[in-house]
């Protein structure tokens, strides 16, 4: 049987999510953002809520997510997602509303604003990208960033006498009440990432029940900021990440 | 017994050669071409011709969405 008689529409088995239009994303080869963008866009579109996705995007590399993903977006100032799509849940109840925050946008100057939005309760999903450092400013020091791991503002390596330690988020949120599901999750292999779907799925229906609020942690890559090859960095996030940032469901209130 | 038959078709464009989709191929059946794109990028291709399956693991670690996965049963 010749290739050409099975690319055919009826044979069709995967192809890149409707949501997700055709403008070349910027991100750099091999990004993790690339795949949870697939995902969140496949989600919304498998529950039908193409009309009524509203997203909360941050500041740092992902602030552009809303050229790439055809729904209804916000921009929040640094950090203050959370507290923006507060606002936009509390308006309009019926809506999908979700942010998509990395680790120095809600792990650093929006620690606060996470914490407060997750203990009220409030009806929303936190989409939180770990990858340990900075990446659209240059790969600086992140409040996640491992102990011993060499970025443009500890290079040699962080010191916890000096930096203190990583910041572990995603446990912070599990205690707090007000949470309904909290799980860590990464996108590395196709495994990981139908995983992270399933996480994905079930902390929007959630936030669509009106169960509480949900974070969905995935713990990524920044290749270029970590100075190594997609393949590479897949590699070093598993041996070293994972570690210290164990995958897996953290809370789920049924 | 039905055997299951499949194959890729890559955004070449789109494409930013990397290199994901090369190790999650369980089937070894897509490289990168020696050829670059307008962007500048090695893209990747399916090499193998006969060997796919079609299980989608490329298509679903591509973060650009540039791989489009057909399947079909061949008798």
């Amino acid at each position: 049987m010749d290739k050409q008689d099975i690319i055919k529409p009826e044979n069709l088995v995967y192809k890149k999510p409707t949501l997700m239009n055709d403008n070349p994303m910027h991100y750099c080869p091999g990004c993790s953002h690339g795949v949870v963008h697939k995902l969140i866009a496949e989600v919304i579109e498998e529950m039908g809520l193409e009309n009524k996705a509203v997203g909360v995007s941050p500041v740092g590399c992902a602030v552009f997510i809303y050229n790439y993903l055809d729904i209804d977006w916000e921009e929040a100032a640094h950090g203050r997602a959370p507290a923006v799509a507060t606002a936009i849940k509390r308006l309009w109840p019926e809506n999908l509303v979700f942010t998509y925050q990395g680790d120095g946008d809600l792990a650093a100057i929006g620690t606060a604003e996470t914490i407060h939005a997750l203990n009220r309760g409030e009806n929303i999903t936190i989409i939180f990208i770990n990858n340990a450092i900075y990446g659209m400013t240059g790969g600086q020091m992140a409040p996640t960033t491992l102990v011993g791991m060499k970025t443009a503002t500890c290079p040699y390596g962080r010191d916890p006498k000096i930096q203190g330690y990583p910041l572990k988020i995603t446990e912070i949120a599990a205690q707090l009440e007000g949470t309904a599901y909290v799980t860590r999750q990464s996108v590395q292999t196709p495994a990981a990432i139908r995983k992270a779907k399933k996480a994905i799925r079930k902390a929007f229906e959630n936030s669509m029940q009106g169960k509480g609020s949900n974070l969905v942690e995935i713990v990524s890559t920044c290749n270029s900021g970590w100075k190594m090859s997609p393949v590479k960095a897949n590699k070093w996030m598993e041996e070293n990440m994972f570690p210290f940032y164990p995958l897996g469901d953290l809370k789920d209130k049924e | 017994m039905a055997k299951v038959k499949g194959a890729i078709v890559v955004d070449t464009e789109r494409c930013k050669g990397c290199s994901l989709c090369v190790v999650a191929c369980p089937l070894e059946v897509i490289a990168l071409a020696k050829e670059v794109n307008l962007k500048g990028y090695n893209y990747a291709l399916q090499v193998v011709e006969d060997k796919c399956n079609g299980c989608t693991s490329c298509a679903t670690v591509c973060p650009d969405g540039c791989i489009t996965v057909y399947r079909t049963k061949v008798e």
